[in-house]
């Protein structure tokens, strides 16, 4: 099977921080591939080019609400509808890591494959005036002069409460297939067959439940607190001293 | 969607060309066939040079529509996949033909002429489906996703055509123009039919995707409290039309008013007039570009879903 790179949001966990925002536009407007434009970014109307955005959603009616952080960036899509479309053979999706990808210098800018996107992954550069999206990092995931542990995109590395995994999800044994399988990961607008790569672990409620034996003590069946009597010589005892 | 001047531009004009073209060779094949020529020179001249005018002008917007246009070139790579790329093929052929069409035609050979614009005809064909279907593909666009869209293109492009067949003949050459007056009239009526069936077909459409669907938390009531970014972004600007609803039922109804009722009149009332025929055309025309403003307009874009709030 071949590989198919992805990463597993975890929105049991994601704090909203934009941590990942931020660290990925830092990686990706340093690159060899030329910065990522922005337009009054200490103005009114900051606006730029991002491969990454988090957005929140209040899911429910008040009282009863949860507040939803949702980091949304390229899903590199199995079936991904860009590609076809896409009339220079510009977007083109990696048979040997199924990374779907942009050649800027082959990108015209007709802007057809943002077009063609359900979920607003892809933005144009309006500066460089060509279409861009994000990449999983893929000048860093290979890199052989970065630590093994650091070869990961920037995103995955830079969340303080790790929502973000990163991995093979067609390896049934990495630790993004364990995720989806074991936590319900769910694709995004399955309707469009699209089949995103990118998976998200759902919500889930945090149940805790209290023993009658964590609240009252078991050796204590009168109900009365006191000192127990001292342990006679020879007896077994928590601390030659307490009784049990 | 928003609506872009270069691609409203390009698809009416390249449109009315294909259909000026087709106007000009059914009338030569019907020649052929009954084996009498009927065209003057200077009709045919006049009807190709408009032609090729039009679609120039087409693809002239087209580029207006490109961040590197220097690299359009590339465009005719990934045919096999992608309708743009088919429909960037297929429109320098098709004028590259009518031009060859026009220019056996000038020099009076004429079975010559029949074969090239029969290939041209093919080529026009051709054209308008790859135009109509590089928007009826895309499946999500579900205001766009439907055969109407390309038979809505074939109509509408073909109708406008025949008023400017029917103008250029009034001029040139005017036993014709009763006939095309009625070609007008009769594909007019159809293209008028085919924008009504998909007006009323949008209108009833259900979105596929809905906020639930595009987080993936299965409650009906969710709602966006921040979209990531305040001053927006290309994801803002692109897919949204941004004008309040008044303008947006004002172009519905020019285009209600301008695409067939209007010109019909004139054509029904001035059918040997070479400047009435010329004001419906340009009328028509008119409605035409506010038809495909609202046909960009009133596509709704699944992933305006993510946008719905900025901070």
């Amino acid at each position: 099977m071949t590989k198919q790179l992805a990463l597993v949001i975890d929105l049991n966990v994601c704090v909203g921080c934009h941590a990942c925002v931020t660290s990925c536009k830092q990686w990706n407007t340093s690159g060899e591939a030329g910065f990522l434009s922005d337009d009054n970014p200490y103005g009114a109307d900051p606006t730029g080019t991002f491969f990454n955005r988090v957005q929140t959603f209040e899911v429910g009616e008040f009282p009863n609400t949860e507040t939803v952080h949702f980091p949304k960036s390229c899903l590199h899509c199995e079936d991904p509808p860009c590609v076809p479309v896409c009339p220079t053979g510009a977007s083109y999706k990696r048979a040997e890591d199924g990374i779907v990808l942009v050649d800027y210098d082959k990108c015209i800018g007709c802007k057809y494959c943002s077009w063609a996107c359900p979920y607003g992954a892809r933005e144009v550069d309006e500066h460089q005036k060509v279409m861009k999206k994000c990449t999983l990092c893929v000048d860093r995931i290979y890199d052989a002069k970065l630590p093994e542990a650091e070869r990961k995109p920037a995103c995955v590395l830079a969340c303080p409460t790790s929502a973000r995994l990163f991995g093979d999800i067609h390896d049934p044994q990495s630790e993004a297939s364990r995720a989806i399988r074991e936590q319900g990961g769910y694709a995004l607008m399955p309707e469009w067959g699209t089949q995103p790569a990118n998976h998200y672990l759902p919500r889930r409620k945090t149940a805790f439940h209290l023993h009658p034996d964590e609240l009252e003590r078991h050796d204590n069946p009168l109900k009365v607190d006191g000192k127990l009597p001292r342990p006679a010589p020879g007896e077994p005892a928590l601390d030659d001293v307490t009784s049990w | 969607m928003r609506p872009a001047w270069s691609v409203i531009l390009l698809t009416t004009l390249i449109g009315a060309g294909q259909g000026l073209f087709l106007a000009l060779f059914a009338v030569d094949a019907y020649d052929a066939a009954r084996g009498q020529a009927s065209l003057a020179p200077f009709f045919v001249a006049a009807a190709i040079l408009a032609s090729l005018v039009l679609a120039g002008a087409g693809l002239l917007a087209s580029f207006f529509h490109l961040g590197h246009p220097e690299r359009a070139w590339r465009s005719a790579a990934m045919w096999r996949t992608s309708w743009l790329s088919r429909e960037v093929m297929a429109l320098p052929l098709f004028m590259a033909l009518v031009a060859l069409y026009g220019a056996l035609h000038w020099t009076g050979r004429l079975q010559g002429a029949l074969a090239v614009g029969a290939l041209a005809a093919l080529a026009c064909v051709a054209l308008f489906v790859c135009t109509g279907m590089i928007y009826a593909c895309l499946k999500f666009l579900q205001e766009w996703h439907s055969p109407l869209t390309v038979a809505n293109f074939i109509l509408l492009g073909s109708a406008s055509g025949a008023t400017a067949a029917a103008a250029l003949a009034a001029w040139q050459q005017p036993a014709l123009a009763r006939g095309y007056v009625a070609a007008a009239l009769v594909l007019g009526a159809l293209a008028y039919l085919g924008r009504l069936a998909s007006l009323s077909r949008n209108a009833r459409l259900r979105p596929k995707s809905t906020l639930a669907s595009a987080i993936g938390v299965k409650h009906p009531k969710i709602v966006q409290i921040a979209q990531g970014a305040m001053g927006g972004s290309f994801n803002t600007r692109e897919f949204f039309h941004g004008r309040p609803r008044e303008v947006v039922r004002a172009v519905r109804w020019s285009l209600l008013v301008l695409v067939f009722p209007v010109p019909a009149l004139l054509l029904l009332g001035g059918s040997q007039s070479a400047p009435l025929l010329g004001v419906a055309f340009v009328l028509q025309y008119a409605g035409l570009l506010a038809e495909r403003w609202y046909f960009f307009a009133e596509a709704k874009h699944p992933q305006n879903l993510y946008y719905q709030a900025i901070a």
